[in-house]
């Protein structure tokens, strides 16, 4: 089957949908790679590179006759007017949105997979574009705002004077806000996070940030993973927390969203009013309408010495590491599609993932899917079950102890003197042996093993005393009980003197 | 020809200076650099005992034969340890093992059919208690041994036997030995105590090689250890028997070894004793992955990718289990941490108690490719340090990095101290493929988001590593 990679035709696109790192892996399942034309020139990825690793360079209109169709944009109406008898495409389509390209789709027995629309469950995580271009997003947003903002991020004592940490409030712990966090607090600034899920807690304070909190118990997870609208006490209390933090801060990040909605309005003009001039505010929900209500898509905003950054095309302006994420995902994909690596696609609409992905299937539209339980949102019932730690068996020594001690009486009160003599020496023995063994270290105990072995070999004593006998059975048999003891002895030693040699400091 | 140099109180002093010797030998063992001397204590002690025997007032004659056993079965024992690899010691241990059994069998025997000394009274019935007991002991380390031979090197199957009734055939195979034992103590003539001591002698036999038989591959470093320990109680046993204190001593020292070593080996599986011997993981494990839900996607990676993964760590566990030992891997791994080194990323390894076939296995292994011990850990010591690690590689190890030991309490490993390295950063685990380990669980680890696994040979994997440095 030929694949076929179609060069992005949106304005300031500079992502490509596969990159040569991937072609070889895409070719093991099978498939034949065509590339058009300079795709990934603006990611630094050239056409020499593609045909190197395996892919073919073609014209836009070669690759269109390619069966399987992977790009990155949503596809415009043109694009969709060309495909034709059973090809297939996989982009971001985000069809929740877009319903009207979604009808246009109704035709010639095409098939559609939209990369927003994969589960968020947890095995389909290598699959999840939204979530790789989000780390992107994020991490991008905190260099744009370094950008902009007038000053270090980190700070610094200098002989000029000292030099304060940027303040940053990163809104929303996703992904994103993950990234985002991370690369904030890499560049020395002060980092805090606000997220209605108290689950991204521990998440946020792994990276170095400090989680805020408002006083109001109230849990925003949803079974789908992302967050979910919260009550008007709760938005209440938030708010008021982001105007202290207003003040405070240098930089705010807000990366809220709830599918399917417009941006929660986090950042009212009277906050960005109350923040110092020459601080940034960069809104990474822009495309949905922004949490901050001054913000413009597309666009820096100055508003009194405030900048807030509007940009949508976070993930475009890190062309190579998107592309390569976003590779890495589409081939993940793929590997799932070829499940015989024989380079022919099988939509198994059986399967989770593909079922949720596939929103149009033999040119009939088969969005939205039926839901699906998401694994990130169970979290809190794993967590209980760790703490129920199957206890580490524990027996009660009183009953062998005193069996033990009620024993050696009965011995001592009935047996001979004479055996009462080896007896002592038999228990001091085993306790001295006790005592000691406890001291070898466990990497020792294969070492151990062989010379106990060798050391028990002592039986040959018993043998040899008895060697010197007239009766010719006993004589055979304690000729052979020694000579199997030497072998034992003799081996034992060697072999624990070989091994000790190898131990080396 | 009669070479008595050595009076009884000579022969009983030195024999005072053996025992002490090999309590020493023990007690060298507690770290790397005392050992190699307690092992030349072990072998002065054993000089020792025997010269003072050999010339000694017990030994009269035949002199000439003694020396040529001793001679020959020296030979042959120095031949095996030069021979053997390290990776069979597990066997070797256990055929050496069976070699003591055997002795204490043979020396009861003759005990038996031509004693040293003539006992009345209530001196005879603990006597022909000591006999009948060294025999008994002696032969079921002898078989039990065998079969443990025979389950390492692979000549018998490692999945343990189970006979229905099994518990039931101990109890009354146990039962008709202790039947024989009273026949014996109170048999009026030679005819009688030897039938008892015939069909003791076949019961224990087959009683040995059942109770090894019906151990399961996993829970063999158990039994090496137990029959270590037999073998020890075995010559203790003979020692009651001939009167020999230096025999009850060195008996009883080795004895607790092998008890201590079973206790730590199963308290590392958070088993008991008993449980152990009982039966195998596999009785318990077919309910429980039957209700395993399906737990997601393992991700695979290529060599390349790993390439990268190791290059940019800095500090890297090596978690290494029974199939390295099998792929002989132990010397491409370290040639791969002297690169690793060069590029001044820390490398260190993490061993479990019961990872491998015997107690300390995987120890002896790494000593054997030179692999520095101070760069070596134990489990404990590095569990709670798994966030300062970037990447755990797993090389052929499964339950011992089974996360459900900890989580899930239904688990047949449930309780069993782990290797916790999806702690870390990255896990990468080197695997045939996706099978279960000796246990039959299913191990949540290789579905962990951070855990990739690397199907193939873990030798030939490794050895691709080996172009790291350029």
């Amino acid at each position: 089957m030929k694949i076929g990679v179609l060069k992005e035709i949106k304005d300031n696109e500079k992502r490509v949908a596969v990159t040569p790192g991937v072609i070889s892996k895409i070719k093991k399942l099978g498939y034949e790679i065509f590339v058009e034309h300079d795709s990934g020139i603006q990611a630094s990825f050239y056409n020499e590179q593609y045909v190197e690793s395996g892919a073919e360079i073609s014209s836009k209109e070669e690759i269109y006759k390619c069966d399987l169709l992977l790009k990155i944009n949503k596809p415009t109406h043109d694009e969709i007017n060309k495909l034709s008898n059973n090809q297939t495409l996989i982009s971001f389509f985000t069809p929740a949105l877009n319903p009207e390209l979604l009808k246009l789709c109704k035709k010639d027995n095409i098939n559609i997979m939209s990369m927003d629309s994969v589960p968020r469950i947890s095995r389909a995580q290598k699959m999840d574009a939204l979530s790789s271009m989000a780390n992107v997003a994020g991490s991008r947003a905190v260099i744009e705002a370094a950008h902009c903002f007038g000053r270090f991020f980190g700070g610094q004592i200098t002989a000029a004077g000292k030099i304060n940490p940027a303040k940053i409030l990163i809104i929303g712990a996703g992904v994103a806000g993950l990234s985002a966090i991370g690369t904030a607090s890499s560049l020395g600034a002060v980092v805090r996070a606000f997220d209605t899920r108290p689950e991204v807690k521990e998440q946020v304070e792994s990276l170095g940030a400090q989680f805020l909190t408002v006083n109001i118990d109230e849990d925003g997870s949803s079974k789908d993973g992302y967050a979910k609208v919260m009550s008007k006490e709760f938005i209440d209390a938030e708010m008021k927390l982001f105007k202290e933090q207003a003040e405070d801060v240098d930089v705010i990040i807000t990366t809220a969203l709830i599918p399917g909605k417009e941006a929660p309005k986090l950042i009212t003009q009277d906050m960005v009013e109350l923040m110092k001039p020459g601080s940034v505010i960069v809104d990474l929900a822009s495309q949905q309408g922004g949490n901050c209500e001054l913000c413009q898509q597309d666009q820096i905003v100055n508003h009194g010495g405030v900048k807030i950054i509007g940009f949508t095309d976070l993930p475009s302006r890190l062309p190579s590491q998107s592309s390569e994420l976003y590779a890495n995902n589409l081939f993940h994909i793929l590997d799932e599609l070829t499940p015989d690596k024989n380079g022919e696609i099988m939509i198994n609409m059986n399967d989770d993932v593909i079922r949720g992905m596939t929103i149009v299937r033999d040119g009939e539209i088969t969005y939205p899917p039926p839901k699906v339980e998401v694994s990130a949102a169970s979290k809190p019932k794993v967590e209980k079950k760790v703490i129920q730690k199957p206890s580490i068996e524990k027996k009660s020594s009183i009953i062998p102890g005193s069996l033990t001690l009620s024993l050696l009486f009965l011995v001592g009160a009935f047996a001979p003197a004479s055996f009462m003599n080896h007896f002592t020496v038999f228990v001091l023995s085993c306790f001295i042996g006790y005592m000691v063994i406890w001291n070898v270290t466990a990497s020792l105990h294969t070492p151990l093993m062989s010379v106990t072995n060798a050391v028990s070999s002592i039986i040959i004593i018993g043998a040899i005393t008895q060697i010197s006998t007239t009766d010719s059975l006993s004589l055979i048999l304690s000729g052979l009980a020694i000579f199997i003891a030497s072998i034992n002895i003799f081996g034992g030693f060697a072999v624990t003197k070989r091994m000790l040699s190898m131990f080396k400091k | 020809m009669n070479l008595e140099l050595l009076n009884l109180e000579s022969v009983r002093a030195l024999y005072i200076v053996s025992a002490v010797l090999f309590i020493l030998t023990l007690g060298g063992l507690s770290n790397q650099e005392s050992s190699r001397q307690g092992n030349m204590y072990g072998i002065a002690a054993m000089s020792i005992a025997i010269f003072a025997t050999v010339f000694g007032p017990q030994v009269s004659s035949n002199y000439g034969l003694l020396i040529v056993l001793l001679l020959f079965g020296g030979s042959l024992g120095i031949i095996l340890s030069k021979k053997v690899q390290m990776t069979e010691m597990p066997e070797l241990v256990a055929i050496l093992h069976s070699l003591v059994g055997l002795a204490a069998v043979l020396v009861g025997i003759v005990n038996f059919i031509n004693p040293i000394q003539e006992y009345f009274g209530i001196e005879k019935t603990i006597h022909s208690i000591e006999v009948y007991l060294g025999i008994f002991i002696g032969m079921v380390t002898f078989s039990g041994s065998i079969i443990a031979f025979g389950k390492l090197s692979g000549k018998i199957s490692g999945n343990p036997l189970k006979l229905p009734v099994k518990h039931y055939l101990n109890l009354i195979m146990l039962l008709i030995v202790i039947y024989y034992g009273n026949e014996f103590v109170s048999a009026s003539d030679i005819n009688s105590a030897i039938t008892s001591l015939t069909v003791m002698l076949i019961i224990s036999f087959i009683f040995g090689v059942h109770l090894v038989a019906a151990i399961g591959g996993a829970d063999m470093p158990v039994v090496v250890s137990m029959l270590n320990s037999y073998s020890g109680w075995a010559a203790s046993a003979t020692g009651f028997m001939l009167s020999n204190d230096l025999l009850i001593v060195v008996g009883a020292l080795v004895g607790s070894s092998g008890a201590i070593l079973s206790y730590i080996m199963c308290k590392a599986m958070n088993r008991s004793f008993i449980s152990v011997i009982a039966g195998g993981f596999g009785t318990e494990s077919s309910v429980a992955s039957s209700d395993t839900k399906e737990q997601g996607e393992v991700q695979a990676i290529e060599i390349e990718e790993f390439k990268t993964m190791i290059t940019s760590s800095k500090k890297i566990a090596i978690i290494p289990g029974y199939g390295m030992a099998v792929a002989q891997a132990q010397f491409v791994v370290n040639e791969i941490i002297s690169i690793l080194n060069n590029k001044d990323i820390k490398v260190l390894f993490v061993i479990h108690p019961v990872a491998g076939r015997m107690p300390g296995h995987m120890n002896v292994l790494l000593a054997e490719a030179q692999i520095p011990y101070d760069i070596v850990f134990e489990m404990e010591e590095v569990n709670d340090d798994f966030d300062n690690i970037d990447l755990s590689i797993v090389i052929g190890a499964n339950d011992i990095v089974n996360p459900s030991a900890l989580e899930d309490p239904n688990s047949p490993i449930a309780g069993m101290p782990v290797i916790e390295c999806w702690k870390g950063g990255h896990t990468v685990v080197m695997k045939r493929g996706m099978s279960t380990g000796y246990a039959g669980v299913e191990n949540p680890l290789f579905f962990k988001d951070n855990t990739r696994m690397l199907f193939g040979d873990a030798k030939e994997s490794l050895s691709q590593l080996l172009t790291l440095n350029n």
